[in-house]
C-alpha cells in the first residue's frame, strides 16, 4: 500500500479538525487562536440588546493607536492567529485602517465586526487594501421599519445593505449577523433570503443572550417558546437547502434550553477579549461580575501572563471552583456549569450553577419568568447609550 | 460577478483557497492551519500537502500525478482520496476555483 493510503488507514481522524476544540483538550490553557478586540464603545446605534457593559468605556479612556499596535504585535508573537475588530463601532476609530494593516503585517487574520453605518465605500476599499480578510455586518431586521427602530437610528438599514453590496463588490467575504428576539423573529425567513441575495458566505442567527443591556430589556425581547420552535425549524430547513452556499450558525436562547451552554468554550480556556480601555477579559460581559479584578494591557504584565496567571482568569477555570449541583454532575466537563455572567446576573453569585440548567434550583422560576415576559405586551425598548439608557418614545429612532 | 459559491471537485478542477481562507504555518503550535471567519482548522499532513498544490492553476489531475510519483502509489486511489478530501473542504466553504478571465 502507498504511504498515502497507509497514512489514511492509520489516521482515523478527519482531514480537517477544528483547532479550537482540539487545543482546548490538548493544552489546558494554551493561548486562544482568536481574540476579540473591542476598539471602542462609541457607536451610532443604540440596540437594546447591546453586548457591551452598562458602564461603557469613554472615548478618553480608549487605548491609543500605538497601544493597540503594541497589543497586536504581542498577540501575534504569543500565538494568536485571528483578531476580530469590534466595539462599539470599530469604524468610529479614525485609525482603523492603520490597525488592520499593522495586524495583517504581523500575520494575523483580520475580521471586522461592524454596524456598517459609518463606512463609506472608499474607506472599505482602504481596509481591503490594508489586508482585511472578512467583514461581518449586523442586521436588526430585513426591512427599515423594524430594523431602524431596533437600532434606534434612522436610515441605518439602507446603509447596511449598501455596505454589504460594496463588501462583495470588493470581493471581501461577508457574514450577515442577525440578532433575533421576539420583535423581529417573524422576519427570519426573509432575513435568510436577504443573506442569500447579498451573496453572504455566512449567516449568524444569534438569539439575544440576556446580560447587561439585554437583561434590562428582557421583557421587550424575550421570544415565545412557539417562536423558538419555529426558528429552529426554519434554520434546519435553510441549512439543508443552502448547503455549500450559505453557512448558518445558530445560537439558541438558553432560557428555553435544558442544558446550559458551554459559555465561551469554558472560562479562560479558549477566549479572551480586550476592552477599549485595555482590560483583558475572559468574556465581553465579564465586567458585570462584581468582585473580580481585571488586569490591563497598560499594566506591567504581558498579555500571556495575564491569561495564565491573573486571578480573574483562574477564578472559574476548570471545575475546582464548582459547588453543587455542578461539582458532582456528570456533565460538568461538558458544559462547565454554563455561563458565569448569567449565573451572577440571575443568582447574585457567579459560582452558582447557571439557571439555564434544569439542575439549577432556580431553573423553573427563570423559565416561568421567560414565559410570562414573552407573553407580555411590554414592547418598549430601553436604548443603549452612555447616559445609562433612554426609554423608547423620545425623539430619536425611526 | 461573484464566483459560483459551491463547486464540485473533479479531475479537471483547478481549485484554490478563497480569499477568506488562509493556509498558514502556526509557529507557536507547530501545525499548519486554515484560517477562516470564526474558524481555525487544522488540516492533517496529507491535506496540507494537497492544499499547497491548490493554486488555481494546477488541475486535480496534475496534483494526483505529482502525488502518485512522489509516493510511488496507484494514481487511481490517490485521485479518489484527493477528490474526496477537497470536496469535503468545498462543502465546508473553504475551497473555490480560479475565475475565468472575462476581459
Amino acid at each position: 500500500m502507498s504511504e498515502l493510503a497507509d497514512h489514511r488507514a492509520t489516521e482515523a481522524r478527519e482531514s480537517f479538525s477544528v483547532l479550537e476544540r482540539q487545543k482546548s483538550v490538548a493544552e489546558t490553557h494554551g493561548i486562544p487562536v482568536a481574540v476579540l478586540l473591542e476598539l471602542t464603545h462609541r457607536c451610532p446605534l443604540q440596540c437594546p440588546y447591546c453586548s457591551n457593559p452598562i458602564e461603557l468605556d469613554r472615548g478618553s479612556s480608549e487605548l491609543t493607536t500605538d497601544e493597540w499596535k503594541k497589543v497586536l504585535t504581542e498577540l501575534a508573537e504569543i500565538g494568536v492567529l485571528q483578531v476580530h475588530f469590534s466595539g462599539g463601532e470599530p469604524t468610529a476609530r479614525k485609525d482603523l485602517v492603520e490597525l488592520v494593516r499593522h495586524a495583517n503585517d504581523a500575520g494575523l487574520y483580520t475580521n471586522l465586526i461592524t454596524s456598517a453605518v459609518l463606512l463609506p465605500r472608499d474607506r472599505l476599499a482602504a481596509l481591503a487594501d490594508a489586508g482585511l480578510c472578512h467583514v461581518q455586518i449586523s442586521f436588526q431586521g430585513n426591512e427599515p421599519i423594524v430594523a431602524d427602530r431596533v437600532a434606534g437610528l434612522k436610515d441605518s438599514h439602507r446603509r447596511k445593505i449598501e455596505v454589504a453590496k460594496w463588501t462583495r463588490e470588493l470581493d471581501l467575504p461577508l457574514t450577515v449577523n442577525a440578532v433575533m428576539h421576539r420583535q423581529n423573529l417573524h422576519q427570519l425567513a426573509d432575513i435568510i433570503q436577504m443573506a442569500v441575495d447579498l451573496d453572504a458566505d455566512r449567516l449568524e442567527v444569534a438569539n439575544v443572550q440576556y446580560y447587561g443591556w439585554a437583561l434590562k430589556n428582557r421583557a421587550a425581547l424575550m421570544p415565545t417558546l412557539q417562536q423558538i420552535e419555529e426558528t429552529s425549524r426554519l434554520v434546519e430547513e435553510a441549512r439543508e437547502r443552502l448547503k455549500g452556499t450559505l453557512t448558518i450558525d445558530y445560537v439558541v436562547p438558553d432560557y428555553y434550553a435544558l442544558r446550559p451552554k458551554k459559555c465561551m468554550g469554558g472560562w479562560g480556556r479558549q477566549f479572551f477579549n480586550i476592552s477599549p480601555a485595555g482590560k483583558v477579559l475572559p468574556c465581553h460581559a465579564a465586567e458585570s461580575i462584581t468582585g473580580l479584578e481585571f488586569e490591563s494591557v497598560r499594566s506591567n504584565h504581558s498579555i500571556a501572563w495575564i491569561w495564565q496567571n491573573s486571578d480573574a482568569f483562574n477564578r472559574y477555570r476548570g471545575t475546582a471552583w464548582m459547588k453543587e449541583p455542578c461539582r458532582s454532575c456528570e456533565f460538568r466537563e461538558i458544559d462547565l456549569g454554563g455561563c458565569r455572567c448569567q449565573a451572577f446576573a440571575l443568582t447574585g453569585d457567579a459560582g452558582n450553577t447557571d439557571p439555564a440548567c434544569t439542575l439549577s434550583p432556580l431553573h423553573e422560576a427563570v423559565f416561568k419568568q421567560a414565559e410570562l415576559e414573552a407573553a407580555s405586551e411590554e414592547n418598549r425598548f430601553l436604548y443603549r447609550n452612555f447616559a445609562g439608557g433612554t426609554p423608547e418614545g423620545g425623539d430619536h429612532g425611526a | 460577478m461573484a464566483a459560483p459559491r459551491h463547486i464540485t471537485v473533479s479531475e479537471t478542477s483547478r481549485p484554490m483557497l478563497p480569499r477568506h481562507a488562509r493556509l498558514k504555518f502556526d509557529e507557536t503550535r507547530k501545525v499548519w492551519v486554515i484560517l477562516a471567519p470564526e474558524r481555525v482548522l487544522a488540516p492533517d499532513e496529507i491535506a496540507v500537502e494537497v492544499l499547497q498544490l491548490c493554486d488555481g492553476v494546477r488541475s486535480v489531475a496534475t496534483m494526483a500525478d505529482a502525488l502518485a510519483a512522489k509516493y510511488a502509489a496507484p494514481r487511481g486511489a490517490i485521485l479518489t482520496d484527493v477528490i474526496a478530501m477537497l470536496q469535503d473542504l468545498a462543502d465546508k466553504g473553504f475551497l473555490t476555483e480560479a475565475r475565468e478571465k472575462t476581459e
